[in-house]
């Protein structure tokens, strides 16, 4: 089974869209005869009709479907299989706002804004739910290995005050002391942090739980094994055909992470996402022994420490590699000596979904008014943004003016004079 | 409960568990040292605290971690006896102990 | 980087076999375990085994093997973890804490079984553990059982270990055989359709009869089995009985050692013979990926003899891959082995019928069942994540964290499959598998990070 890069992705046509999806979906992806059948849409089947179609139960799609169903909408939730790609299950599980945004003020407003509407998202669904997302907002840090990586990450921090505006970006540079007083056992490589308040975690597959849960608790309609073949599209008017049957609604956000790339064209909309890799090493249980996490080790509330990150453009593979994994362990070891100890008992690799310049692409269509697609890399950091804000504009039928500049037309080469 | 097969047979390994002697015979894992010893549960499950006693005995189950030589989590019927060996039940998830330091 | 032409992953029968046949072959070849000595589980401890060891001559017959294999210009490397494979890329090995890279033209898996686990209610507790762990303890340690003894399920070990408690002087107070009446018919049935000579039945037979002459109590067609007990197991529980015990041994055959296969992703395929999954294979052994082998009972359960065979076999076709004979002189060579081997397949069909396991061995009725050991996640929290939309481990590992512990699913695995079948009415086979990664088996942070520097 041959593995596509990302310039196949954006070709046009139902075969070549069953080729694309079929090729680089995992080896061990199973579709029966029937689902097979189910691509393509027959007359005279029975349609069902939503006020809302969320395409993707991931991360994102759940967070959208959940904010659409607790508007009162009608919604219905599509998902793929159990072997699809699944960017959520990769998540580290960081609500992190001080490295995002440099240069995109909007995109560090956004995340703010959504960092400050966590807290409230996770209380609601432990609530509702009784799923606890183990949310805890300590604040944050980037621990800079030499003193290269600490002027860089100074110059950085300060680039991002200075571009906030009347927001304010409330940030410390710490000597290795002061970052010794905060995180216990920090090795004698890291010669200082940046740290910020607005930074915390939590737990990103209770949190999937907890918005699948409230979804279907609201009335929401969830079905798995529902990958999306063909849509017919008009405005505010939308037939979907999936594996599961053909549904109707006025309203279509596409949310299915990589697979947006081929799915937004059906709207009218251009969401040119790319996988980037990542992997993650977890360790053993132990004993509380970290307060705050940093951009490349935490600790859960379960006892485990999550060792991350990479960032390899591999196309669609999710491979571990042991150049990767050996290099995330070097540095967390660099960073707590201490950690040489325990075992790592487990790791992935899974794919973020990368929008060319990193920010999020929010988008409606204008060609069919009512379709949106919504697709980022941060599916837990702006997870309280996306149903707190975002599905009651989607709900309203528009999105916000202050949205405008996460528009894929950003992309748009303009044309020569 | 369990027994050796032999009494006064070749259990010449002297191990510790729990701080008390205990004979082995050689090529004897460090799970069955603790069975030998008489204790019912080897380990403390990190999740509830409940009692666990080996399953498998062959590497599958990680039910019988233990703490050997000062180093936790480990699965004790992987690990042969050697003379001095020190065993002890886990508690537990593990303590982690980074050194106090202030450096320079 | 260390290189080799032949790696082979586990020393049972089907490793020790193709190790030893490699050998003379003169392929450069690397045979890798975990365990501190040969043998496998089958065979374990084989090597320090005496004559009047009460496991019997089969067991000890083993010790040729392993003696096979010593002799053979092969490197063994013991107490050695495969915890990742590239295939066609290195195999990345720890031993005493410390990793090391090998790169292998070919490999083997001959991982061989592990015991099918038996979720019933209060199997976690101490007191509770499988046959095979029994027989370990028997064959490494020395040590029996002391007190009351309970043998429960089905499967030829059962009788088998009893008999071995009977030699030792520790025989069981009862064995609850856990087999459903149609079974025996449908064993019958797959008798007459394939004889498979008298010896081997015979054999079986030879256990029960030894442990009925010890009196030993046998109850048939049990069901509902429950191991009840405070701190530790106290007694046995079962529909129409009970019994006061300290030791309850659980039996349900065993099933291949997919855990690498999987990660490597090979192909693999629901057996419903044998109630499981197994890598899809050709008749030497070949899997999907060209580099790979599978030899014994990782491949498909068919006991000790046949492991050894298809070891053999595997050799065999490396050593033409490989380039020392052709392959009209490996299948001249093969002849013999094959025929050999379909005589110990014969019996497979009438013990895969008769042994078949009940229904709620596959996939516990009881909400409170835990099914996950490590993690401690019952069968009521794994059928309503199926409910909630997880309509495969994999989701089901994600939204109740089964699967996450130090095991990785070896020991649930074949649980979940079963429950999300149950709940979501639809066979086993489409419930999947997941998909296990590295390390294989936990490696420390500090050993990976020295990785480049261990080579």
């Amino acid at each position: 089974m041959t593995r596509t890069g990302e310039g196949t992705l954006a070709f046009p046509g139902l075969s070549a869209r069953l080729a694309w999806y079929y090729s680089t979906t995992d080896a061990k992806k199973r579709v029966s005869a029937a689902a097979l059948a189910g691509w393509l849409p027959k007359k005279g089947d029975r349609v069902e009709r939503f006020d809302a179609i969320v395409i993707g139960g991931g991360l994102v799609g759940a967070a959208i479907a959940y904010g659409l169903a607790r508007a009162g909408l009608g919604t219905l939730m599509l998902d793929e299989g159990d072997g699809a790609f699944r960017a959520s299950r990769g998540n580290f599980g960081l609500v992190w706002v001080q490295s995002k945004g440099e240069g995109a003020p909007h995109y560090q407003r956004w995340t703010r804004r959504s960092a400050d509407e966590w807290p409230g998202l996770a209380a609601e669904l432990l609530d509702r739910t009784g799923i606890a997302v183990d949310h805890h907002r300590p604040g944050g840090v980037h621990l800079c290995l030499g003193e290269a990586e600490f002027d860089d990450r100074r110059e950085r921090m300060e680039r991002m005050r200075r571009q906030s505006g009347n927001l304010g970006f409330d940030y410390r540079m710490l000597d290795h002391r002061e970052v010794a007083d905060l995180l216990p056992g920090i090795g004698p490589a890291v010669t200082g942090a940046s740290w910020t308040p607005y930074d915390g975690h939590a737990n990103p597959l209770a949190l999937l739980r907890a918005l699948h849960r409230g979804f279907v608790d609201r009335g929401g309609h969830y079905i798995p094994e529902a990958a999306v073949g063909d849509a017919t599209a008009a405005a505010r008017n939308f037939r979907i055909a999936s594996a599961a049957g053909e549904f109707a609604a006025p309203r279509v956000v596409a949310a299915a992470g990589l697979g947006n790339a081929a799915l937004s064209p059906l709207f009218g909309l251009n969401a040119p996402v790319r996988p980037q890799r990542g992997q993650i090493l977890v360790t053993e249980r132990a004993r509380h022994l970290l307060p705050m996490p940093t951009t490349t080790i935490r600790q859960t509330d379960e006892g485990s420490i999550m060792l991350g990150d990479s960032q390899e453009d591999v196309g669609f593979d999710t491979g571990q590699t042991a150049p990767v994994m050996q290099a995330i362990a070097r540095r967390a070891v660099l960073s707590f000596p201490w950690l040489r100890d325990l075992q790592i008992v487990r790791a992935w690799a899974a794919l973020r979904v990368m929008p060319p310049d990193g920010l999020p692409i929010y988008d409606q269509s204008e060609l069919y008014p009512g379709a949106f697609t919504v697709n980022c890399h941060s599916g837990v950091t702006l997870a309280a943004a996306h149903a707190n804000l975002l599905a009651p504009m989607i709900a309203a039928g528009a999105l916000d003016a202050s949205l405008d500049l996460f528009s894929a037309k950003r992309f748009d080469v303009p044309a020569a004079a | 409960m369990f027994r050796l097969r032999r009494n006064g047979g070749p259990a010449s390994v002297a191990v510790v568990v729990e701080g008390a002697l205990v004979h082995v015979v050689p090529g004897a894992s460090a799970a069955a040292a603790v069975l030998a010893a008489g204790f019912a549960s080897i380990r403390e499950t990190p999740v509830t605290g409940a009692g666990r006693a080996p399953y498998c005995m062959m590497g599958v189950c990680y039910d019988c971690l233990a703490e050997i030589d000062g180093i936790p989590n480990q699965q004790s019927c992987m690990v042969e006896t050697r003379a001095g060996m020190r065993i002890r039940r886990q508690l537990g998830a593990r303590q982690l102990d980074p050194p106090n330091q202030h450096n320079e | 980087m260390n290189s080799v032409e032949f790696a082979i992953i586990g020393a049972g029968p089907a490793g020790l076999a193709a190790a030893a046949l490699a050998g003379e072959f003169g392929l450069d070849t690397m045979l890798i375990d975990e365990q501190g000595s040969p043998g496998g589980q089958i065979y374990r401890a084989v090597e320090t085994a005496r004559a009047d060891s009460p496991l019997g001559p089969d067991y000890l017959a083993g010790s040729h093997l392993v003696a096979a294999m010593r002799a053979a210009r092969i490197e063994y490397r013991p107490g050695t973890t495969l915890w990742h494979l590239d295939p066609g890329g290195p195999l990345f090995l720890a031993h005493a804490g410390r990793t090391e890279t090998v790169f292998a033209r070919r490999v083997l898996l001959a991982t061989g079984a592990i015991e099918r686990p038996v979720p019933i209610p209060g199997w976690t507790l101490p007191g509770v553990m499988t046959v095979g762990a029994a027989q370990i303890l028997l064959k490494s340690a020395d040590l029996i059982p002391a007190g009351d003894i309970v043998l429960a399920g089905q499967g030829p070990l059962l009788y088998l270990l009893a008999a071995q408690l009977v030699q030792a002087g520790s025989p069981p107070r009862a064995i609850l055989e856990t087999t459903p009446g149609a079974n025996y018919r449908e064993a019958l049935l797959a008798l007459r359709r394939r004889w498979p000579g008298l010896r081997p039945l015979l054999k079986g037979l030879g256990s029960i009869l030894a442990v009925k002459r010890a009196g030993v109590r046998r109850r048939c067609g049990v069901r509902g089995l429950r191991a009840i007990g405070h701190a530790r197991l106290e007694r046995v529980v079962w529909q129409g009985g009970e019994i006061a015990a300290d030791h309850l041994l659980l039996h349900q055959g065993v099933i291949p050692d997919i855990q690498i296969s999987l990660a490597l992703q090979l192909r693999h395929e629901w057996d419903d013979g044998q109630l499981c999954w197994r890598p899809v294979l050709d008749p030497w052994g070949q899997t999907s990926t060209p580099s790979v082998a599978v030899a014994g009972d990782a491949g498909g359960i068919a006991g000790a003899a046949a492991a050894r065979l298809s070891g053999q076999l595997a050799a065999l076709d490396a050593a033409m891959l490989l380039g020392r004979i052709n392959g009209p002189e490996r299948d001249r060579r093969a002849a013999t082995v094959r025929a050999a081997l379909a005589r110990e397949q014969a019996l497979r069909p009438f013990l895969d019928r008769l042994y078949r396991p009940q229904r709620s061995i596959l996939a516990p009725e009881e909400d409170d069942t835990i099914v996950c050991r490590c993690e401690e996640v019952t069968a009521g929290a794994i059928r309503r994540a199926a409910r909630l939309g997880a309509s495969g481990p994999n989701q089901v590992k994600a939204f109740t964290r089964c699967g996450m512990g130090p095991c990785q699913g070896r020991i649930c695995g074949p649980i979940v499959g079963a429950l999300i079948a149950d709940t979501l009415g639809r066979p086993i086979a489409d419930a999947g598998t997941w998909r296990p990664r590295a390390p294989y088996k936990p490696i420390s942070v500090g050993a990976l990070a020295d990785l480049d520097a261990g080579v």
